[in-house]
């Protein structure tokens, strides 16, 4: 049962060799493309991995960039191809090749297709690393005389003033947290024994925020220390004020940015793909109208071309199976060879 | 004496003609990349257009902008001409205009020299401009209920935050003036009362700066009041304490910033300058050449091409009497009373001979 038959003339043919030409070309392109934007996620991810607790969601720009590369070969492959197709002293060459050839490009293309599904949905790992990642940021603020980690503190300030966000979920994080080192208390003032007395871990907590959380577009001078307490700054309810610091947690605010990145590649791809796909359907089409006038004496008939000779389920267990072949042999015997030597 | 005078052939002057017209088309890119350097530089002074007084800063990038136009015009036609130049029938029909063309492209030459200076020589005026805007923008730093004056404060802490600077020459500038708007002081509070008496002119001056001054690389949160109090933080000494706020002023940081900037856009147009000049000589040397070729007669003979055919101070000369006489040619010669006969040797012609005949004896 023949899949995707088609009537072709001479003259159909040459035009789908010439168009098919044109088209590998831009493939790949965008295959190039591909690759390109692979790269450039894979760099923004790094930018920002001290606040990652986890590099899952790398398997994203590495599949983009694997993809891309290969795109590229097949496309050019392609062209050659088609290059070659009109002209049958030079076509019969490349007869042992198109098998392979249609076995990996049809399994990139699927994970192309993969990779943009996995863009759109590595959003909750993402998400999920950068809380744990945002609250160790937090947690290790005041460590900057720890190696390994004394530029937490410049990180999650440069974080918080770039990105305008303020703690993991919002800029009640900082109170939970001592982020004021106690190399900078003097433990000999009441005050500060007291707030250590009164906490049960003997952390220094403060109703605080560091100063990266301060909103520039304040109309006053910003209030970072005694937020909650309303009279301790005149003409100020902390309830209502919504100017004075950055409102948005950090969180959010990285996962927007990078499911807008993801987002947009993952639509850029995807065109990259159709396109990709219509290339290979074209050059089966093309290789198997060319195979029929094979060894004619006349090449300029008409030929029938067909995506698949027979069912789909029946082609790819063709595909398959030698691969399978290759797993079997190095494996123990299979079972029913055992009890038939058990039998024996 | 013709001023550097070199042979071509005819092959040599097709290909001359062909290469110049390819650079002309690498030039009318130029021109493009001229223009859009005189826009980038345009969109950042007018980025912090709040942050500088006014001043003939603007003169720069709209002179860069004109230019880069006119630069793309004139290739355009260059390029045009010289490919019309191979053919030496269509290079009649651009005769005439070829050398009123050399001498526009000679002068609009010098203009984009002018221009690449322009970005050299501004120096002065972006540090005065700079100086006056900083100190105001300081001073109406408070003043976010004021139209007209509501971003300051804004535009003030995001410059601070990027360029890594404090304060017009240093963080001390913020303890002059009052930063802090009277609608946040509390006036039944005594500190605030004593503070404001103490000053001359009642304003409330303290030793803290906006938090925008912080420094993200210090190790310690950030020290914004009571800067000069010891005694007032833990394990502090204000005098040795150099990372915890940022120690540069803000003049500086702008002026470094924008002299990179113009020092880059200057060298881009000088060596575009170079390029057009080399262009202008080429279509010089193809013009003369060609001119040459046409007094010879013969299209495939050899012909000299010359950048100017006599010697640069004969030239100079001629050209001073042309435009001597250009003012004249209304004038009438009064030496001779305007009659062109008068004064003229005899040059009558008397037979083959060309004996004047003997004077007839006069009859007594």
């Amino acid at each position: 049962m023949v899949v995707g038959k088609m009537k072709l003339t001479f003259q159909k043919r040459v035009k789908l060799a010439q168009y098919l030409w044109m088209l590998s070309w831009f493939a790949t392109l965008g295959g190039a493309v591909t690759f390109t934007l692979g790269c450039f996620l894979k760099t923004e991810l790094r930018r920002r991995g001290e606040v990652m607790d986890n590099t899952d969601i790398h398997c994203v720009p590495n599949t983009l960039m694997i993809v891309g590369l290969a795109s590229m070969g097949i496309n050019y492959f392609a062209s050659r191809i088609c290059q070659d197709a009109l002209d049958p002293g030079r076509f019969p060459r490349w007869k042992t090749f198109l098998k392979p050839f249609f076995g990996c490009s049809v399994f990139f293309t699927t994970l192309m297709l993969i990779s943009v599904i996995l863009s759109y949905a590595m959003k909750g790992s993402l998400e999920t690393s950068l809380k744990i990642g945002l609250k160790n940021g937090i947690r290790f603020y005041k460590d900057t005389d720890t190696p390994g980690r004394c530029f937490q503190k410049q990180t999650i300030d440069r974080l918080q003033m770039e990105f305008q966000c303020c703690g993991n979920s919002n800029y009640r994080d900082w109170f939970e947290v001592q982020w004021i080192s106690n190399r900078y208390l003097d433990f000999s003032s009441k005050e500060v024994k007291d707030r250590i007395k009164s906490n049960v871990d003997g952390r220094y907590l403060i109703d605080g925020v560091p100063f990266s959380c301060c909103n520039p577009s304040s109309p006053r001078p910003c209030i970072q220390y005694r937020i909650t307490n309303n009279t301790a700054h005149y003409n100020y309810e902390h309830q209502t004020e919504e100017l004075n610091l950055f409102i948005r947690g950090c969180r959010e605010a990285l996962v927007y940015y990078y499911m807008g990145l993801m987002n947009t590649i993952g639509a850029v791809v995807l065109s990259v793909f159709l396109l990709q796909c219509s290339v290979l359907a074209s050059v089966r089409l093309l290789q198997t109208s060319m195979e029929a006038v094979a060894g004619q004496e006349n090449v300029e008939v008409d030929s029938e071309g067909y995506l698949l000779e027979k069912g789909v389920k029946e082609t790819f267990m063709e595909y398959v199976d030698p691969v399978l072949k290759l797993l079997w042999m190095n494996q123990v015997t299979p079972p029913e060879a055992k009890a038939e030597a058990g039998a024996s | 004496m013709a001023v550097l005078p070199i042979k071509f052939t005819k092959t040599k002057r097709d290909k001359l003609a062909q290469v110049l017209w390819v650079l002309n088309w690498i030039s009318v890119v130029t021109g493009i990349i001229l223009f859009s350097l005189g826009i980038f530089l345009k969109v950042e002074i007018n980025k912090r257009q709040d942050l500088m007084a006014e001043s003939q800063l603007q003169s720069v990038p709209n002179m860069l902008i004109a230019v880069g136009l006119i630069a793309c015009v004139i290739n355009f036609l260059g390029g045009k001409i010289c490919y019309d130049c191979v053919d030496t029938n269509k290079f009649l029909r651009w005769k005439l205009v070829m050398l009123p063309y050399i001498i526009c492209t000679f002068f609009f030459t010098l203009s984009v020299l002018v221009g690449a200076l322009m970005c050299y020589s501004m120096h002065g005026q972006l540090e005065e401009a700079l100086t006056l805007g900083l100190r105001d923008a300081m001073r109406y730093y408070k003043d976010t209920d004021t139209p007209g004056r509501c971003f300051l404060k804004r535009t003030v802490d995001q410059l601070q935050i990027q360029f890594q600077c404090c304060g017009n020459e240093g963080y001390r500038d913020w303890f002059q003036i009052q930063w802090v708007s009277n609608r946040y002081l509390d006036m039944s509070q005594r500190e605030v009362v004593d503070r404001l008496r103490s000053n001359v002119e009642g304003k409330y001056l303290m030793d803290g700066v906006p938090f925008s001054c912080c420094n993200v690389n210090s190790p310690r949160p950030c020290i914004q009041y009571q800067i000069t109090n010891n005694s007032a933080h833990f394990n502090y000494d204000f005098h040795t304490e150099e990372l915890n706020l940022w120690m540069k002023g803000c003049r500086q940081a702008l002026r470094d910033y924008y002299t990179n900037i113009m020092h880059s856009v200057g060298l881009t147009v000088l060596i575009i300058w170079l390029f057009e000049l080399s262009v202008l000589t080429g279509v010089r040397y193809l013009q003369t050449s060609l001119e040459n070729v046409l007094r010879q007669g013969d299209p495939e003979c050899e012909s000299d091409g010359w950048l100017l055919e006599n010697s640069f101070v004969e030239t100079a000369r001629s050209n001073f009497n042309i435009i001597k006489h250009l003012g004249k040619f209304n004038q009438i010669n009064i030496s001779s009373n305007g009659d062109p006969n008068i004064d003229k040797p005899p040059t009558a012609h008397y037979g083959p001979d060309n004996v004047p005949p003997k004077p007839l004896p006069m009859a007594s």
